[in-house]
């Protein structure tokens, strides 16, 4: 499998990855599948007393950051046949509506891209060595991890999501 | 011996600082880097470090207290994290 982890404060292209994807592939590749976070501007959590996010802050560990996601990667491709799989995540300051995350992941059929695209989203949220504040005009909130993300990774370790 | 000390997000407001270096006895284990904290850093910061949500690396490495420090061990102070 060809892995590619890169954390980055610039914004990144779709189209252009997904050009380099088509051109790393050979023909055995009969699926891609693409997802791309973007950053919210409403409170996620406090939807009652939602204030404006003026920007998203996402701090990481640099070395411990990129080898938590090789890691999730490793655990994708044990699970299902990967012949190509990219993570790219943003840090530092972001606006509302900036990309914030991409994850395209190549297989022969669909069933293992779309299963790894959302495998590597659900352990991004979980695994991976990054933090994000909220700035808002009334202050900063360092975001709290919720339990409705360990649920998924509850299900992928019970096998349920392989059922559905 | 010297041994690195990180904290990231609400850990670096809670510590007051990202980053501090402690001076410490020669095969010393993580509570004698826990009281040296304690004495470097504002009161209460402690409390914060030792939540049970807070996690340890040592070099980059997720490790579970107790365990012995090396010279030149960084030691970072990790939140739950909030990625993706």
């Amino acid at each position: 499998m060809h892995l590619g982890v890169r954390v980055q404060s610039e914004d990144f292209s779709v189209a252009a990855e997904y050009d380099a994807l088509r051109r790393r592939l050979s023909g055995q590749a009969g699926a891609v599948a693409c997802f791309v976070g973007l950053v919210r501007d409403l409170h996620a959590t406090q939807p009652v007393a939602a204030e404006p996010v003026q920007s998203l802050h996402l701090e990481h560990y640099p070395g411990m950051t990129e080898r938590s996601i090789e890691a999730i990667a490793r655990k994708a491709e044990a699970r299902w046949p990967l012949l190509d799989l990219l993570v790219i995540h943003r840090v530092g300051t972001l606006a509302p509506e900036a990309q914030i995350v991409y994850v395209q992941v190549a297989s022969s059929h669909r069933a293992a891209a779309f299963a790894a695209c959302e495998f590597v989203m659900d352990y991004l949220k979980t695994d991976a060595v990054f933090w994000k504040r909220e700035d808002t005009a009334g202050g900063s909130r360092w975001v709290e991890a919720t339990t409705a993300d360990r649920v998924r990774i509850s299900d992928w370790q019970a096998g349920r999501h392989d059922a559905s | 011996m010297k041994v690195a000390v990180r904290f990231f997000a609400s850990l670096r407001d809670a510590a007051g600082t990202a980053a501090l270096e402690l001076q410490l006895p020669a095969n010393a284990e993580f509570d004698a880097l826990l009281q040296a904290l304690e004495s470097e850093l504002a009161p209460g910061a402690l409390q914060a470090l030792l939540a049970d949500n807070v996690r340890l690396a040592r070099n980059q490495d997720l490790i579970s207290p107790p365990f012995a420090l090396a010279d030149g061990d960084e030691i970072a102070f990790l939140p739950p994290v909030t990625g993706g």
